[in-house]
């Protein structure tokens, strides 16, 4: 394999990985903060037993989160000297923020949340999650300003062949930022909501302190109806906005060559021949991408080869079509996953009068497996927004080709040693933190109590 | 003073910080498992750092974001220069951090054995990298007309640098003895205690050596300055075994913690007006000026930082105040 294609193998590989985590961590934070809430509010002990439980869960994803967040905030440096160069002057200054602005307030709230229970009062530890939680989906806001002016640049003038920053204020009123970021972080509150859903029916299926779990079920069934709605809307709208700013992008996840007719149809799922530039076998639902891409009953849509033609015209020969098949696919993935979300949703929320869901086993079994929906739905949209966006780094302004550190300075064999010794030990984490989730899931909420303390050598029991 | 030298003067701070209070954690994480010899012991050592080690950390992510936010040129040949050494300590700093937050959250013994290795390994090498990444900004590495580094990982690994890690290894474990024997209670207290007279000598002892071999470094472009201030840290250093002979815990922490700042601002001082330096031909170092972002974004981050560092500051310093009490094996041990 090339350099290039071995550091765009590590960013994808490290950096989806680092996204498996930061979800839960971004949307347990608010619902941590809303039980806490809860248990202040009504100084019920209950809600601090679901609480601990979930906060427990909480920190063993919040680690994996954290230590693999250091390699981002470095990795451009890394593999990526070029476009560092090129774009540091607009791309570094939300990075420095993030750090300034958000890592330090979740990992100094963090810290007084986790050993503060019998430090401080309990409105301060209510204070200390609410901080987290602002924290972390701050960082968000701060992270996708970066990356929303790689899709769609914005408030940067060309001097010397390298982007300066013009105007910050254009970067923070990105039409991509304000589409990209509330449908980031919605799925992130979905993500958790999930986790928490798919967790509490395990525990009631169980028979594991079902009077405890349904509380968290009730929580997690309206939160998934709501932020999975949520999700959904804002994705449509987003959809709406890359017609104009990225056409290549929506034509490629659309599989659309040729421009179609005034009367799109959207193709529920087909076969991708990119040879032939033909989707086979293809389901489809008459004038939907119009009414999608426009809100209105007609509407054409650009096809690949014309926007090919157009990028060549204005950048210059060269192929600017970027991996349809991927792109078509991860499209359909992400919102499958995001339909049968929020009809989970939907079905444990009717079920909560009269908590019905108690006595359906049927239904928690279902729930259960929608556990790992939002992590393939995650995935799935960052490969659509990233692979979509190729053959750019900076959409229009850089290639991926020339944002590459030079060879000299990294060869291919130190991206190669740097990617065994990367993923080896993120599978080892992944292990280890599966392992950790399965045993804690299992242990149950017990209502808190001290540590047992021994004396010499004997182990101290976590609970 | 124009932005360009305030920003290097930010990123001096935000690297003092760091090593002020990652030094003592790096410090705790290499020490813990050989002076607890309890597993309660150990727990007590990884609670006295336990609230603020990950607050602590990010000094070092924010001196990256600035890295890169004022000087991208420095951040770009930096870290792909820097390469393998910077995977190296990545690798470190992730074994270390899920390694605090995973040791006792299971009980069996070959589990909490794996990840005290993981901590302490995970410690010893970010020390000793940083030590070794320091001295060569300040040697001078090979670095090409267009801003590239030309030279491996051996290129970093010459004498002077390794002494320097050696001696961040040394002082940072010193630095997590005098915590330990401020922070905690009992035995803990007890055997840090008796590792700070080693330690601090050794310490002291490596960083005049490394102070001579720095002064001689071939173009004398270390005048007098940075010197004079690594002498001030060389003193501090001394001075603190002294004051921990005398049982001022916290006095001899804190005079050895500035002695480390004092350090790392004569690095700092060394370098300026520079930030990489070529010794392939001055002309092709890096500067505050050619490295830099434009006027406009130093002045949009110079807003921020000096909006956001005071609150920082403050809630950090809150939350020393709020775990500011001893911990020892009665504790109450949260995890």
């Amino acid at each position: 394999m090339s350099q290039l294609g071995l550091a765009r193998l590590q960013f994808g590989i490290t950096t989806i990985y680092h996204f498996f985590f930061v979800p839960v961590t971004i949307g347990m934070a608010v619902l941590l903060a809303i039980l806490e809430s809860m248990y202040v509010a009504t100084g019920n002990e209950e809600y601090k037993t679901l609480t601990k439980f979930w906060g427990k869960l909480f920190l063993i994803n919040f680690a994996v989160g954290v230590v693999t967040g250091i390699l981002q905030e470095f990795q451009f440096g890394l593999d990526w000297a070029n476009y560092s160069r090129f774009v540091g002057d607009i791309f570094g200054a939300p990075l420095a923020i993030e750090a300034l602005a958000a890592f330090f307030l979740e990992s100094t709230f963090i810290g007084i949340w986790q050993f503060g229970w019998e430090q401080v009062s309990k409105k301060v530890h209510l204070v200390a999650i609410w901080m987290v939680a602002l924290g972390t989906t701050l960082s968000g806001f701060w992270i996708l300003t970066a990356n929303s002016f790689m899709q769609e640049p914005v408030g940067y003038m060309l001097v010397n062949g390298k982007a300066e920053m013009k105007s910050f204020g254009d970067l923070l009123t990105n039409p991509q930022l304000w589409v990209e970021f509330p449908h980031t972080i919605t799925a992130a509150y979905l993500t958790a909501s999930v986790f928490m859903l798919a967790i509490s029916a395990y525990q009631i299926l169980h028979k594991r302190n079902p009077e405890l779990f349904k509380k968290s079920f009730k929580l997690a069934a309206v939160a998934v109806l709501i932020t999975g709605v949520a999700v959904a809307t804002i994705g449509d709208q987003q959809a709406t906005h890359l017609v104009t700013a990225q056409p290549m992008k929506i034509a490629a996840a659309e599989a659309i060559w040729h421009n179609t007719s005034d009367h799109a149809p959207w193709t529920v799922i087909g076969i991708v021949d990119s040879k032939t530039h033909q989707l086979k076998d293809a389901i489809q639902i008459p004038d939907m991408l119009s009414i999608l891409a426009y809100k209105r009953l007609s509407g054409s849509l650009q096809g690949i080869n014309t926007l090919q033609a157009q990028d060549v015209s204005k950048y210059g020969a060269g192929n600017y079509v970027p991996p349809v098949a991927p792109t078509f696919y991860a499209f359909r993935v992400m919102i499958l996953m995001g339909v049968l979300m929020i009809l989970a949703g939907l079905w444990a929320t009717i079920r909560i009068k009269g908590e019905k869901f108690l006595n359906n086993p049927r239904m928690l079994k279902v729930l259960i497996w929608t556990l790992p929906m939002p992590y393939i739905a995650n995935s799935a949209g960052w490969i659509m927004t990233e692979v979509g966006r190729q053959p750019w780094v900076v959409y229009g302004l850089l290639s991926t080709a020339k944002g590459v550190s030079p060879a000299q300075t990294v060869p291919a064999l130190d991206i190669w040693t740097s990617l065994v010794l990367f993923s080896a030990i993120y599978t080892a984490l992944a292990v280890a933190a599966v392992f950790l989730f399965k045993k804690y899931t299992d242990l149950g909420a017990t209502p808190a109590k001290a540590p047992v303390e021994a004396e010499g050598d004997g182990y101290l029991h976590v609970i | 003073m124009n932005l360009n030298i305030l920003w290097f003067i930010l990123i001096g701070v935000l690297f003092v910080g760091y090593f002020f209070l990652e030094g003592f954690d790096y410090g705790v994480g290499m020490i813990y498992q050989f002076l607890g010899h309890s597993d309660t012991e150990r727990r007590v050592a990884l609670n006295a750092i336990g609230p603020t080690w990950g607050a602590n950390e990010v000094w070092l992510i924010t001196a990256g974001g600035a890295i890169f936010a004022a000087f991208p040129e420095w951040y770009a040949t930096l870290f792909s220069g820097f390469y393998l050494a910077l995977v190296l300590m990545l690798l470190g700093l992730i074994a270390r951090g899920v390694a605090l937050e995973y040791r006792s959250r299971h009980d069996k013994p070959g589990w909490r054995h794996m990840w005290d290795w993981a901590l302490t390994i995970g410690s010893f090498i970010p020390a000793l990298l940083w030590g070794v990444a320091v001295a060569n900004l300040v040697r001078g590495v090979p670095i090409n007309g267009q801003m590239n580094f030309t030279g491996n990982l051996l290129t970093l690994l010459n004498p002077y640098a390794l002494w320097s890690g050696l001696t961040m290894v040394i002082i940072f474990i010193a630095h997590g003895s005098y915590f330990l024997n401020m922070k905690t209670r009992g035995m803990v207290s007890h055997r840090a205690k008796q590792l700070v007279k080693p330690m601090g000598y050794i310490g002291a002892f490596m960083v005049l050596v490394l102070l001579i071999w720095s002064s001689t470094l071939s173009d004398l472009r270390l005048g007098a300055v940075p010197v004079a201030v690594g002498l001030i840290s060389l003193i501090l250093i001394a001075a603190a075994v002294v004051a921990e002979g005398h049982n001022r815990s916290r006095t001899a922490f804190f005079m050895h913690g500035i002695g480390i700042a004092f350090l790392t601002v004569s690095f700092f001082v060394a370098l300026f007006p520079r930030v990489m330096i070529s010794s392939l031909n001055p002309h092709w170092s890096l500067t505050i000026y050619n490295a830099a972002s434009n006027a406009y974004t130093l002045h949009v981050m110079t807003i921020v930082a000096l909006t956001m560092v005071p609150i920082v500051l403050a809630y950090q310093v809150w939350t020393y105040w709020i775990f500011r009490r001893r911990v020892g094996t009665k504790t109450p041990l949260e995890y």
